[in-house]
């Protein structure tokens, strides 16, 4: 179980650099989507049995981070009509470089974390803070609304590999709490995404700069 | 059991020998497939050496020795490394302590051949060729490398024989988070040596987005024959390393496993085929992030294991 769980927490780590290294708006969706859809699979391994309440949450992640979410945000870009994010600010490959420097550091880094001791195996908290990180970058070096809303999501997706240390004491309530949250979260996002667009025929957030009060 | 060393050394040897044509074919067929076609026989690579072997050779007036002894040495060299490498549970005919190092020089040194042939022309189109596989190589050799040595680390033993095996015995592989890493790298490294899709397009004439193409231009008659065969003894060998990574299962029969190695083989053929009909062919300028990217994926897989 442990082993399973850490080769898919290296599937995310390597998602997460893809998600960097790709131009395509689309693509990214794509790998996010992906990437939340593999994060619902990893509660179901930690629980050692199956209960109703842990395969309904594992279910309900499945379907909003894979699903849900992604086809909201695919609506969006249809209606935005954009296709790549032109101009990071710095460039893909020196983000996917940072992403993954962030990554080994934060691999090295956190056997030095005084950790419960079940935790010291797992990936779990590695995992999770270069998935925060990767996300900050993304969040902070494009400059398209829809790719902020994508690092958000992947900010989102690495604190919700952290709570998978607490996963056995987390109620069933409080999970499907965040998960309507996340879910109103980027709808409104997107909505506001597509003002943006009316507003200024683009999607770039510099553009915010011009809205004065005369 | 000495009788059955040899008859493991003959099969291993049958197979390196025979068993590479008949991969491109099934690569292609799974495109025909995909678009549609009927494609080409599954033999077709076999007819073309054949029809290659039996042709003339036109040798330019400028080029020197190198030129006919570039493909020569390369498939000598390719040829080689297949000896050293394992297939499936069985050992390699050859193995000594370190014998890593030198199965990784000697795709350098067909490396090293191939692009000496090139630029023996003189043409300059085939000296951008060269350039091109000599950059690119700059980032797949350290990955292979650093996969290498995930593999050297796990097991504590630098016999590829060893291991390569350790995957079925010491640990099981698709569960270790190293080995996923390095798999990934490793299969990126695959697609670039053996100039497959999302890299280099083994089918275009276009001029300006070849690699390995450009290279072998003015090779013709049983000199393109022996690139072609030798082409398609690395993507043997090298989908034969990785197997190791992803699909190390074993029977406990001889000859159930030798099929099911065989089979395991057709599967990474059938993986490219439907590959290459999914994506297209990268931009040139994109590639070394795909590079970096195996690199970055096989340093990880090592950083990992070291912490």
């Amino acid at each position: 179980m442990l082993e399973m769980l850490n080769a898919l927490l290296v599937i995310v780590l390597v998602l997460n650099l893809f998600a960097l290294g790709t131009s395509r708006i689309l693509s990214v969706i794509h790998i996010v989507a992906t990437q939340g859809a593999l994060l619902g699979v990893i509660p179901l391994l930690l629980h050692g049995r199956l209960s109703l309440p842990v395969v309904l949450a594992a279910t309900a992640a499945i379907i909003l981070k894979g699903m849900a979410i992604p086809a909201i945000m695919i609506r969006s870009l249809r209606a935005a009509q954009i296709k790549r994010e032109v101009e990071p600010m710095i460039g893909l490959l020196p983000s996917v470089l940072l992403g993954a420097f962030a990554t080994g550091f934060v691999l090295l880094f956190s056997k030095q974390l005084p950790l419960a001791g079940q935790q010291i195996d797992t990936l779990i908290v590695p995992a999770s803070i270069s998935t925060i990180l990767v996300g900050f970058i993304l969040l902070t070096t494009r400059f398209k609304a829809l790719s902020q809303v994508l690092g958000y999501l992947v900010l989102e997706n690495g604190i919700f590999i952290f709570g998978m240390l607490l996963v056995q004491a987390i109620p069933f309530i409080v999970e499907m709490g965040m998960f309507l949250d996340l879910f109103v979260g980027i709808f409104v996002i997107s909505i506001i995404t597509n003002h943006i667009n009316q507003a200024f025929s683009s999607m770039d957030t510099r553009w915010l700069v011009s809205l004065r009060e005369e | 059991m000495l009788g059955m060393g040899l008859i493991e050394t003959l099969i291993h040897l049958m197979l390196l020998l025979l068993l590479p044509p008949l991969l491109l074919g099934v690569i292609n067929k799974t495109k025909a497939l995909a678009a549609g076609r009927v494609g080409a026989p599954y033999l077709q690579l076999y007819y073309d050496l054949f029809k290659l072997m039996r042709k003339g050779m036109v040798l330019s007036r400028t080029t020197t020795w190198i030129f006919p002894a570039g493909p020569v040495i390369t498939l000598a060299a390719v040829m080689l490394a297949g000896l050293l490498i394992p297939f499936g549970p069985f050992n390699a005919p050859i193995a000594f302590a370190g014998d890593l190092i030198l199965f990784a020089y000697l795709f350098g040194l067909a490396r090293f051949f191939t692009t000496a042939a090139a630029l023996d022309t003189g043409s300059a189109f085939e000296g951008m060729g060269a350039a091109r596989e000599v950059t690119f190589a700059c980032l797949s050799e350290p990955a292979l490398f650093f996969a290498l040595l995930v593999l050297a680390k796990k097991t504590g033993s630098l016999t590829l024989n060893h291991m390569l095996h350790g995957p079925i015995t010491v640990f099981p592989a698709p569960a270790e988070a190293p080995l996923v890493l390095v798999a990934l790298g490793l299969f990126v490294v695959l697609l670039a040596e053996t100039c497959r899709i999302p890299i280099d397009d083994p089918n275009t004439h276009l001029e300006l987005t070849m690699i390995h193409e450009a290279m072998s231009l003015d090779h013709s008659g049983p000199l393109l024959g022996v690139i072609l065969y030798a082409s398609a003894l690395k993507l043997f060998i090298l989908s034969a390393l990785l197997l190791h990574l992803v699909a190390p299962f074993q029977s406990g029969y001889m000859y159930l496993d030798w099929l099911l190695f065989v089979v395991e083989t057709f599967g990474v053929a059938v993986l490219i085929g439907i590959l290459e009909s999914l994506m297209a062919r990268l931009q040139m300028k994109r590639v070394p992030y795909l590079l970096t990217g195996a690199l970055l994926l096989c340093g990880a897989g090592f950083i990992l294991l070291v912490r």
